[in-house]
């Protein structure tokens, strides 16, 4: 793929929500708001990581609040190109390429926008290799990288800069912004040269969505198994088919925590499997033993479908396959795991790592 | 007494019910009129038990008349898009993702307008009406005769909604008016999109809703006229001219809720068997389970709340070929012509259901050559496809109770390998209308709450009394309507513990003297 084309972006978005691990929010919105901004101001071209110069300017767009705001209050026209736009202004730097912060859900999609919007090519990458819910949980925090200086923009023209002494910091004051913006606001941070690019994303994930979202289009065309399809393509491993039997949440300071359990079907019959998750899924247990853990990737698809099933829309009743991927080695480390494994989390407990 | 009709595709059933005996039921061809069909219905159950028609209290309807109108974009008005959301939403302006067929079916145009408010009651924008009072005028030169009018978190604040119909309104006296926050639920492009098309079928609405009110007093029936909803509850007339679109479901929920009557059992998988398919749900305290996911009506993107169903191209019409499948492909409404036991030359189901001596109809001579072992193989074959399906419909390790309805049922055996005993109710061929007749009334909230600490108690009490008085305003008796639903989701990153509760009421229609 050397430019995303209107027809491309089905894909991009059902794969993205598959990297999505349950979070990320559904990707619908982001595929019309792609779709929108690829009609008014035509493909985004899209460059291969390696191929970044050393002095090139990359920032990293997303958006930040509720995904269940962003479905009631539609963004702006100008607003994500604005987020943009107002960091560059600030770093008094000019813009050669858009970045994704994140591969999953409605943040594989945003950052189409703005890109098209501000007729700059799109860099196939992201700064987690997934979803995570806060915004330091990226690969370039590991390489010193500040989030700040970060701006963030709202649909009537508010727009802010944040300038903070550290990462923590500048979540805790976006998250505050972000509320009083009315929950749905767009951002941009990590900006970065061309050769810190390189170094701190995980390449090819757009191009990973697009794939997986073909592969799971054609299986399900030639009546094959698409479960079967992205887990392979993603090398991981089928934990778990079987039925929501029940769904628990519960808020704890401001994410939805909570477990479904999945009673087993087919060769599961039997066995029951726990998935604990906070916007994303987290931990899964089978019959008390945790078989995966962040940061490795949780996925839940429909058994039949494969398509991602994300954690507000688990329900009773619902048949599932329970997947897990490996993260990128990078969050396997000490201090990615400082960051974003099963203790930072809350769970006491030594990541699983998925044979890959 | 009370008479329950559903109007479907190919047959219009009536039944006459008193309390929940059955006292007559008919079957009769749905006409293209609708009412001339349902007249010949009527006339039926009149032939079959005289009753008086002064003592009917209720007449219920199901109907896929508007449904279908949508899917063939047929005799939709004019419509307009109001969306109150500026600066928000113009990123995606209304009906961003219709099929242009039904954009042109509609000759929609849309106009965004300053107004909306935020997740917690704030205002987006002041309403701009000088706006809205240029929108009206342009409106009305273009000829438009309904709009819908959609705010964000309306289900929230409904305020801009109804002041921007009074604007309207005053302007356009002769237009129809849908507001969002009464149709449906958070999600403002599948909301708008429901409220768009419910505007669109506003006029043919109030044409079909005279007609069917013509009908039932032409029979000389005094008594209320009510239509059956997507989740098998009951509207009452004017609530059906309002909102059409709030039936576009009734169809597979009247089955299903006329099986749980017929059986006795309000917990149970209903399998309804048909002429090409059967459809399997699953009765939960008497009501559908619903679909998960949002649901495409004709190509649109909505967030109606269906019942969820999975059908199988399985039913009496249905091919049989040598060495053994059943369908999926059917004979279809050629089953009296194409069949063996009719003189055809087509192995259907039915001939193998008259052949295993479970059904008469046609002919039974002209199977009686076939083979023992073809027909055992068949009749195998259907039961391990439904109870399969029954299987994957289930929820939990506890056998569920299997209920057959439709003409199609005798295909099944009286035992389904891993879900027991097939209980075939008495009167399965009408269960639908059977489903119309005893639907109930209901009462709805979705909103987002903002719980503070201490007080979820009190909020879910106010959410749960809220929907329960609805369902009375709606015509329930307040005595039996009962919460049958309850659904609680905190929503992430939204501050203050946000959470979106759903609840549903529902309650015996109030019947006048």
């Amino acid at each position: 793929m050397r430019e995303i084309t209107e027809a491309d972006l089905a894909d991009i978005a059902r794969g993205a929500a598959i990297l999505g691990t349950g979070g990320g929010g559904d990707p619908y919105i982001g595929r019309l708001l792609a779709t929108a901004a690829v009609r008014a101001d035509g493909p985004v071209p899209l460059v291969p990581l390696a191929d970044l110069d050393d002095d090139a300017v990359v920032l990293p767009v997303a958006m930040m609040g509720a995904p269940t705001v962003m479905v009631e209050k539609l963004p702006s026209a100008e607003q994500v190109g604005l987020a943009a736009r107002t960091l560059a202004g600030y770093l008094g730097k000019e813009l050669t390429h858009i970045a994704c912060a994140e591969a999953g859900g409605v943040n594989s999609l945003i950052p189409v926008v703005a890109a098209a919007q501000l007729g700059l090519p799109l860099v196939d990458a992201d700064g987690m290799g997934r979803a995570f819910p806060e915004l330091q949980m990226v690969l370039p925090t590991l390489y010193g990288i500040r989030a700040t200086p970060m701006s963030i923009a709202d649909e009537k023209g508010n727009r802010g800069v944040l300038d903070t002494v550290d990462n923590h910091w500048a979540e805790r004051l976006a998250r505050s912004a972000t509320i009083d913006m009315g929950c749905s606001a767009m951002i941009s941070n990590y900006a970065m040269s061309g050769a810190q690019a390189r170094e701190a994303l995980v390449p090819g994930t757009l191009s990973l969505c697009a794939e997986l979202g073909a592969l799971v289009r054609a299986a399900r065309a030639a009546h094959e198994d698409p479960v079967a399809r992205v887990v392979d393509r993603l090398g991981g491993r089928r934990l778990f088919s079987g039925k929501v039997v029940d769904v628990a949440r519960r808020t704890v300071t401001g994410f939805a925590r909570g477990e479904a359990r999945l009673s087993g079907m087919d060769g599961d019959t039997g066995a029951e499997l726990v998935l604990r998750f906070q916007n994303e899924h987290l931990v899964a247990e089978r019959d008390g033993v945790v078989e995966a853990s962040v940061p490795d990737l949780i996925c839940t698809l429909e058994r039949e479908s494969g398509e991602a099933v994300t954690t507000e829309g688990l329900r009773y009743g619902q048949r599932v396959t329970v997947i897990a991927a490996p993260a990128d080695p990078r969050w396997h480390t000490p201090e990615g795991l400082a960051l974003a494994g099963p203790r930072y989390f809350g769970y006491d407990i030594d990541p699983i790592g998925v044979a890959g | 007494m009370r008479i329950g009709i559903d109007v479907g595709g190919t047959n219009t059933d009536a039944v006459l019910l008193d309390g929940r005996q059955v006292l007559a039921s008919v079957k009769t061809s749905t006409t293209a009129d609708v009412t001339s069909g349902i007249v010949a219905a009527i006339d039926g159950l009149q032939r079959q038990r005289a009753f008086d028609p002064a003592a009917v209290r209720a007449v219920m309807i199901g109907t896929t008349h508007f449904i279908n109108a949508l899917v063939e974009a047929h005799r939709l008005a004019p419509t307009a898009a109001v969306r109150l959301s500026l600066p928000a939403g113009a990123s995606l302006p209304p009906m961003v993702d219709w099929p242009q067929r039904l954009v042109d079916a509609v000759s929609g145009r849309s106009y965004l307008v300053h107004g909306g408010h935020e997740f917690d009651g704030r205002h987006i924008a002041e309403l701009d009406e000088s706006e809205l009072r240029k929108a009206a005028d342009d409106m009305g030169a273009a000829g438009v005769r309904s709009v819908a009018i959609t705010s964000v978190f309306s289900p929230v604040n409904a305020e801009f909604e109804t002041r921007a119909a009074e604007i309207i309104s005053a302007q356009l006296p002769d237009v129809a008016i849908s507001l969002s926050h009464e149709i449906g639920r958070i999600g403002l492009l599948e909301r708008e999109n429901a409220t768009v098309i419910n505007a669109a079928l506003r006029e043919l609405a109030a044409h079909i809703v005279d007609g069917l009110a013509a009908s039932v007093t032409g029979a000389g029936i005094t008594a209320p006229l009510y239509l059956s909803q997507n989740d098998g509850t009951l509207m009452d007339v004017d609530f059906a001219r309002r909102y059409p679109v709030a039936t576009f479901a009734s169809g597979p929920t009247n089955s299903m809720r006329g099986a749980a009557v017929l059986s006795g059992l309000d917990t149970c998988a209903v399998v309804d068997v048909g002429g090409t398919t059967s459809d399997v749900g699953v009765l939960r305290q008497g009501f559908p389970r619903e679909a998960t996911t949002d649901v495409s009506v004709a190509g649109i993107r909505t967030n109606f709340r269906m019942p969820d169903v999975l059908s199988i191209g399985l039913g009496g019409g249905s091919r049989v070929r040598g060495n053994v499948t059943v369908g999926p492909d059917s004979v279809g409404y050629e089953l009296t012509s194409k069949a063996l036991v009719f003189g055809g030359d087509t192995l259907t189901a039915t001939d193998i259901a008259v052949a295993a001596g479970r059904a008469d109809i046609g002919d039974a001579s002209l199977v009686a050559h076939l083979d023992r072992s073809l027909v055992r193989s068949a009749l195998e074959k259907i039961a391990a496809e439904v109870s399969d399906v029954v299987e994957r419909m289930r929820t939990s390790a506890e056998p569920l109770p299997v209920v057959a309805v439709g003409g199609g049922s005798v295909l099944l055996p009286d035992e389904l390998a891993g879900c027991g005993e097939v209980h075939r109710p008495e009167n399965y061929a009408v269960a639908n209308a059977i489903g119309a007749a005893i639907a109930q009334i209901g009462g709805e909230v979705d909103r987002v709450y903002v719980i503070e600490p201490g007080r979820r108690e009190s909020v879910v009490d106010e959410a749960k009394q809220e929907a329960i008085d609805r369902a009375v305003a709606a015509g329930a008796s307040p005595a039996s309507v009962g919460i049958v639903d309850f659904d609680e989701v905190p929503i992430p990153y939204l501050p203050g513990n946000a959470t979106r509760i759903r609840v549903k009421a529902v309650g015996d229609l109030q019947l006048g003297a």
